[in-house]
């Protein structure tokens, strides 16, 4: 199996949106291979002809009707954002 | 007054002949909370003032108008949403979070009358099996302290364990309500996937998710999963059946039933005491008439690497939605707003949400996709299969619930693997979406070792009537934990 190396970490870090030392990258690459490693063991198995399991239940798309239903109040969906101005949501500077 | 040792029937005889009333019964349970906290650490935020009040009202309603459940105490894991109480799911990156809405099933316990009184301690994000995962405490093991309580619904099955509370709510993705149960010696039942809606469960991995009750007796767990299941608009994966009455399937007749006993669930790192709890429990079930037969689930060995890819690859994606922008936790540094979202999430989530987000987006990034996601999906497909083939010749599926009893604290946090190892036999139902309880079946060392029962697609109540036969038949689920005496009753 392939290495995990310290600069693919950094790589899926930067995919995921998380921001990690290069410290923390060598101990999460360590682990990451052993895990990884330990996931070869499905190769063993010949799936060519296996159809993938995305759900195990039976079920077709679930339609509703096309019909407006009131959302929830602007002041309570507020309530949990840490900054906010006349009902917008404040985040930093994202255009200079 | 004690309400610690009593049964939901037992409660509402006392509640029914005046011995005691629904808000002294609150009260009490606080009592003991309060008195237990600081040996268990199970409960997050407490729902005190509001279940007070709750409880006073509910006295005032006729008796022909309350339910099996009315006015008795639960407790809700933390990754269920509750209006107006905090909800964290144990992570930092959501400290403060104040729902605005009710998940489903705190809607349905409202409509069965239940007083919650709190919210219980977890792994962060349900990822892991010993509650160390949480950022806020350790809950303990109310058998023996300096162990864990088993993950990730670990506040859950040590809050009832205690005797803090004689319900609670978990949810369990690779095991999470039946591992705690089973280190706690508890009756924890993962429902069929669809069984129980999950808007408002804090998504993990949702394909595998699923909302379950935790309690001391198989009957009170019955009672708990009618008042909780049923179809949701809310919920698309929720299914579309009719919900049966699991107490009423407790008839104490297994009389003719075919149980398969997988020989994999016996094999190499399965401890010879679990084995020997559940050899003994088959023949307390062939005394009353079960036929048990060896068989195989020939892909068990493959669950847990199918599993680790399929549940962190629905993490990273489900995880992305926690960016600081409308709840949660902020980073007080960023210049731009990908610095932002960067700093937000490395401050906001502990190691072992990284190391999953990280595992689930490995896995499903271009050049890997079909070597790791793809082909977990198929074993999927191979592990599912195992059991409808089982499922043709056999009622139910019996084997131990964990290869080992609870562990001690802080012993195996550092290694993962080993970590990972403890959910094998509790995995692939989830991957299959069967349902199965874990019951109390034995000791070791004076921790508990469960028995898991696994069931057909929708037909947990053969689950309950053949748990409710071994619970009848033993005194297993009486026996208490060191922390039951000395705590105000």
């Amino acid at each position: 199996m392939a290495k995990m190396t310290k600069e693919e970490v950094i790589e899926v870090a930067h995919l995921a949106r998380l921001a990690i030392t290069d410290e923390e990258a060598e101990h999460f690459a360590d682990q990451l291979e052993a895990i990884t490693n330990a996931m070869e063991l499905l190769n063993e198995l010949d799936t060519e002809n296996v159809e993938p399991t995305t759900h195990v239940l039976q079920m077709v798309n679930v339609l509703r009707e096309d019909k407006s239903i009131p959302g929830l109040d602007r002041d309570l969906v507020l309530k949990n954002v840490k900054e906010h101005e006349g009902g917008q949501v404040k985040v930093p500077t994202i255009l200079e | 007054m004690s309400l610690v040792d009593k049964t939901a029937a037992q409660l509402q005889e006392m509640i029914h002949t005046k011995e005691t009333t629904i808000a002294e019964l609150t009260e009490k349970a606080f009592d003991r909370i309060e008195a237990l906290e600081p040996k268990v650490d199970a409960f997050l935020a407490l729902n005190k003032d509001r279940a007070t009040q709750q409880a006073k009202e509910m006295d005032g309603v006729p008796f022909a108008e309350r339910g099996p459940l009315f006015g008795l105490p639960i407790g809700v894991k933390d990754n269920i949403v509750t209006e107006g109480l905090e909800t964290t799911a144990s992570s930092r990156i959501l400290e403060g979070f104040n729902p605005i809405y009710n998940a489903t099933v705190v809607e349905k316990l409202k409509e069965a009358g239940m007083v919650t009184v709190g919210k219980l301690n977890m792994d962060e994000f349900a990822m892991g099996s010993s509650n160390e995962n949480s950022y806020y405490k350790k809950t303990k093991n109310p058998w023996n302290l300096e162990t864990v309580p088993g993950g990730s619904s670990g506040g859950s099955a040590a809050a009832v364990a205690a005797g803090e509370v004689p319900f609670t709510l978990g949810s369990d993705t690779g095991g999470s309500i039946r591992q705690p149960a089973a280190f706690c010696g508890v009756v924890g039942m993962k429902p069929t996937y669809g069984r129980v809606s999950r808007f408002g469960l804090i998504a993990y991995a949702s394909s595998l998710d699923q909302i379950g009750p935790i309690t001391r007796t198989v009957k009170d767990n019955a009672l708990l999963l009618n008042a909780i299941s049923g179809h949701d608009d809310k919920d698309s994966t929720s299914a579309n059946v009719e919900v049966p009455d699991f107490a009423a399937a407790l008839t104490g007749d297994i009389t003719g039933l075919r149980i398969g006993v997988p020989k994999e669930y016996f094999a190499e790192g399965v401890g010879e005491a679990a084995k020997q709890a559940v050899h003994d429990a088959l023949k307390v079930l062939e005394e009353r008439g079960a036929i048990c037969e060896e068989i195989s689930l020939p892909h068990s060995k493959y669950a847990l690497a199918t599993y680790y890819l399929l549940a962190s690859s629905e993490a990273s994606s489900n995880l992305s939605r926690f960016d600081g922008i409308r709840y949660g936790y902020r980073t007080e540094k960023a210049g731009n707003l990908l610095e932002f979202y960067m700093n937000t999430r490395s401050e906001g989530f502990g190691d072992e949400v990284k190391r999953r987000i990280m595992l689930g987006t490995y896995a499903l990034s271009s050049g890997y996709y079909d070597a790791y996601y793809k082909k977990a999906q198929k074993v999927r497909t191979l592990i599912k299969k195992d059991f409808d083939d089982a499922f043709e010749k056999y009622d139910v599926i019996i084997g131990p619930t964990t290869p080992t009893p609870a562990f001690k604290i802080g012993e195996i946090i550092d290694d993962p693997l080993t970590m990972y190892a403890n959910d094998i036999l509790t995995i692939p139902v989830n991957l299959a979406g069967v349902p199965a309880i874990s019951i109390p079946c034995g000791f070791e060392n004076g921790l508990p070792l469960g028995l898991q029962i696994i069931g057909k697609y929708f037909d947990e109540e053969t689950v309950y009537r053949v748990a409710d036969v071994f619970e009848q038949a033993t005194d297993f689920h009486k026996k208490t934990p060191q922390t039951w005496e000395g705590a105000a009753q």
